[in-house]
């Protein structure tokens, strides 16, 4: 019985990096509505950058963070300004392929830069724990869920709080009205995206720290968050949040209780369970365009 | 009406010569290295033909077609070896019967998929895709999980070897491009690319969109799940990761998007184009991972340069400059309020 | 006889009630006017009836035979055809194929022959001519004026041969020469047995084609029968000057 409380918290624990990733997947979706495939690549990228940067400047890799997610933040906007903007026609589907291809850019350049080697971010307490109940909480695994927690708190706050957030949430609910009203949807796609980066840059030191990771890890990676975001209704912050969770303690408790094998399946199982009686997500609208 | 006479003979003549040397060309260039680009280009070709009914027609992408090309080349590994059947030209015929367990497991898939909308559909088959995947590399004791399944070794072989997977190849091929072209014509084809344009619509008018669609997956996926199966045989050993393998399933999609989605002849050349190319690619730099950097730079030059494939944006310049000279031009578009 | 029959229907949009126990009929060989103020159900009636979207409460019979819960293809198939607000075409299709889509056949292998059968092209130019835009069948859909639209899509609705048509604002953004022109359609369509049911704002063409009138308001009908008398209803003034 412990072993499946020990696997539930470790799930929610894990399920806050996971919810991190995908509100930031969920978000680009709901602004430009497009399906980011390579957000798995860029949390691999956000991984190997905070390894570089703890590596080259001796520091802790939480604290890579302050230069990783500027860093990242900014690469988004780029990114988007140059590759996915210029998309006029068939959005949904070209970005599907744009975002792939830079996946494998990605994949590419970090295996020329750093090998086919698996890695993992080091940091002198990793092995620290602490005892609760009767098992005990690895401390990385606490501060990685603190610090998702905080960025989603400010994801939040900058959301429903301030002027910008709600252009964006307007962007999110329509474009052309935003638009009408005089939001530059450019500038706030183009934002939306980069929040998305930095997210990823978060993520992927959260991630870094708990998995050994390669460049080819973004695969498994971004199946686990695209199965996520639709369960939580793409476009859904909420959904993202509650998806991940649910996903992570299902996942982690079948892996303790049936085998670590299945416990990757039991993912998509939910998803094709939760599908048939809700197509659009836990919290997704059903959508009918201009009837 | 001289024009149209001349342009109908100069493509019949044209599709003749074309499939002479298609099917002469393993007497033409019999070398191995000449031969395997062929196989690989036919079975490419085959491919993006295939994934174009469903994608090209109704506009619903599906990104997890590799699942069915990985499930026919399992069936059919999976049929030799228990019905014992040892390589020889037999095992073709086992060919449809993997490329009908393809279609049952499309009509499961597609019954679930299909129940969501566009952007959704693309996400749910790249969950079914990497399902499947994990299943291959999982029931260790049906597939031989990360070891891998082997094929029977046929007979023939030296120089020869790959002369009978090119044949399989192309009639897979021929048989996707005939499907293809029939449905485009038919009234069945009218109401996919009614789908495509605007499916509220289509079902305002009574198009049954369910059934078509899911039909449209299932012939694609079956035709793919064949292709899959001689692609299995030739290499004679399948492992998971190589055969549901996301790269095959998104060359495709790139293929047919290069060609122009939803035409006739663009996937034939997005494939004639693409696959030389990437095979010479993984040659020559295959062994460091630059590969996959250039081949996303190739992937991003096309569909940033060409958002609407080949095939009509070359059909577009023909008809403005045929417009331009000519007796019988025609006629100027009317586009005035009535 | 009433063809179309609608019993206590109701719909909610979270706390929004669009559709608020609205019963109403068409009678046969009729041409029935809906009107209302802005967001008064009128299109949402037309999207419950035509099985778009599901409703919350009430039944809709059309031919004394209910059709709840059907989706709007198998509606269509029995004879309820209707057009868009913003009229809707396929725009990568010719204006001649958009009015092929529409016709029934039975059987598979109908349905996997050749898209155009002789008689039903003929029967679409027919139907493009008694609409004016014959000269235009050639021609993507996307590329037509919004006027040439407005009429491909009555005359790709009617390919089918619906009993009762549902028109979602016909007059909607249409010019007074064109507006004349289909209202003249409408009226010879009327006459060879087709009944019609158009939402629409526009009052002097309600009044020029409608044999009866209902009113919605706030999701539910407040007068209904002889143009002339409902449009007098104070009950109706009220509703348009105070909505």
């Amino acid at each position: 019985m412990t072993l499946v409380l020990e696997a539930a918290v470790l799930g929610v624990l894990t399920g806050g990096v996971y919810a991190l990733m995908a509100s930031g997947l969920t978000l680009i979706f709901g602004v430009m509505r497009i399906i980011n495939v390579g957000h798995g690549a860029l949390v691999v990228l956000g991984a190997y950058l905070s390894f570089a940067a703890s590596r080259s400047l001796g520091l802790d890799p939480f604290l890579t963070l302050v230069i990783t997610m500027p860093v990242m933040f900014l690469l988004g906007v780029v990114l988007q300004t140059v590759f996915i903007r210029p998309l006029k026609t068939d959005r949904e589907a070209l970005s599907v392929l744009v975002t792939y291809a830079l996946a494998l850019g990605i994949e590419g350049l970090l295996g020329y830069f750093f090998s086919a080697n698996y890695m993992q971010l080091r940091a002198w307490y990793d092995t620290a724990s602490f005892p609760i109940g009767g098992f005990r909480i690895t401390y990385v695994y606490v501060f990685g869920f603190l610090l998702c927690l905080s960025i989603l708190g400010v994801m939040f706050l900058v959301l429903y709080r301030t002027t910008f957030g709600a252009s964006i949430r307007a962007t999110m609910l329509n474009r052309t009205a935003a638009q009408l009203i005089g939001i530059d949807v450019d500038r706030v796609s183009a934002v939306a995206f980069g929040i998305g980066m930095a997210t990823a840059a978060a993520g992927g030191v959260v991630f870094g720290i708990t998995t050994a990771f390669n460049p080819g890890s973004h695969y498994d990676l971004i199946s686990r968050l695209l199965t996520i975001i639709v369960l939580g209704g793409l476009g859904s912050l909420r959904g993202a949040i509650v998806a991940a969770l649910i996903m992570l303690v299902s996942e982690d408790i079948t892996a303790v209780v049936i085998s670590p094998v299945w416990a990757t399946f039991v993912f998509f199982v939910i998803l094709v369970v939760v599908l048939l009686v809700r197509p659009q997500g836990l919290y997704g609208v059903r959508v009918r365009e201009r009837i | 009406m001289k024009v149209a006479r001349r342009t109908a003979v100069l493509r019949i003549v044209g599709l003749t010569a074309v499939l002479g040397v298609a099917l002469a060309l393993p007497l033409i260039a019999p070398d191995p290295a000449t031969t395997n680009i062929a196989v690989f280009t036919v079975m490419y070709i085959g491919l993006a033909t295939a994934w174009n009914i469903m994608g090209g027609y109704t506009g619903y992408i599906s990104l997890g077609h590799a699942a069915f090309f990985g499930f026919g080349a399992y069936t059919l590994g999976l049929l030799l070896g228990h019905l014992g059947i040892a390589g020889g030209y037999t095992a073709f015929l086992l060919v449809p019967v993997a490329g009908l367990a393809t279609a049952v497991l499309a009509v499961g898939i597609g019954w679930f998929a299909l129940r969501t909308r566009a952007a959704t559909f693309v996400i749910v088959t790249i969950a079914f895709m990497f399902m499947l995947q994990l299943l291959a590399e999982n029931l260790v004791g049906l597939t031989g999980g990360g070891a891998g399944l082997s094929f029977p070794v046929p007979p023939w072989g030296g120089d020869y070897f790959n002369t009978p997977y090119y044949y399989a190849m192309l009639g897979l091929a021929g048989l996707g491009l005939g499907i293809s072209w029939w449905i485009r014509r038919s009234k069945f084809g009218l109401g996919l690319l009614a789908i495509r344009d605007d499916e509220d619509k289509a079902l305002a008018v009574g198009v049954p969109t369910r059934a078509f669609k899911l039909t449209a997956f299932v012939v694609s996926a079956t035709l793919v799940g064949m292709i899959g199966a001689v692609y299995g045989y030739y290499v004679t050993y399948i492992y998971p990761q190589f055969v549901v393998d996301p790269l095959i399933g998104i060359s495709m999609v790139l293929m047919v998007f290069l060609g122009g989605l939803g035409t006739l002849s663009g996937p034939v050349v997005g494939a004639l184009i693409l696959e030389p190319a990437q095979l010479s690619l993984a040659y020559n730099f295959g062994a460091t991972r630059l590969y996959l950097v250039l081949y996303a730079a190739v992937f991003l030059l096309v569909i940033l340069l060409l958002p609407r494939g080949i095939v009509p944006s070359v059909t577009d310049l023909l008809t403005r400059w045929r417009s331009r000279t000519g007796p019988s031009a025609p006629a100027p578009v009317k586009v005035l309020t009535p | 006889m009433s063809l179309l029959q609608i019993e206590n229907l109701g719909k909610r949009f979270g706390g929004v009630v669009a559709v608020d126990d609205c019963s109403l009929s068409v009678e046969e060989g009729s041409i029935t006017g809906l009107i209302g103020p802005n967001g008064s159900g009128k299109t949402t009636v037309f999207n419950l009836v035509t099985g778009f979207i599901p409703k919350d409460t009430g039944s809709v019979r059309f031919k004394s035979k209910s059709i709840d819960g059907l989706g709007p293809d198998r509606i269509y198939g029995l004879g309820i055809g209707r057009t868009f607000q913003l009229a809707r075409i396929f725009p990568r299709l010719t204006a001649l194929e958009n009015m092929l889509v529409p016709v029934r056949r039975k059987g598979l292998r109908a349905l996997f022959s050749r898209a155009d059968w002789g008689h039903e092209k003929l029967r679409a130019m027919e139907m493009l001519e008694f609409l004016e835009i014959s000269h235009v069948s050639n021609t993507l859909g996307g590329a037509l004026s919004y006027g040439q639209r407005k009429l491909l899509e009555l005359g790709a609705v009617m390919m089918a041969e619906p009993e009762l048509v549902l028109l979602d604002e016909p007059a909607g953004g249409v010019n007074p020469a064109l507006l004349e022109r289909i209202g003249d359609r409408i009226r010879r369509l009327n006459a060879r047995g087709i009944t019609f049911l158009l939402v629409e704002h526009n009052m002097g063409f309600v009044m020029n084609l409608c044999s009866d009138v209902v009113v919605l308001h706030r999701g539910r009908p407040i007068a209904s029968g002889d143009p002339e008398i409902v449009r007098r209803d104070p009950a109706v003034l009220d509703a348009y000057l105070g909505a």
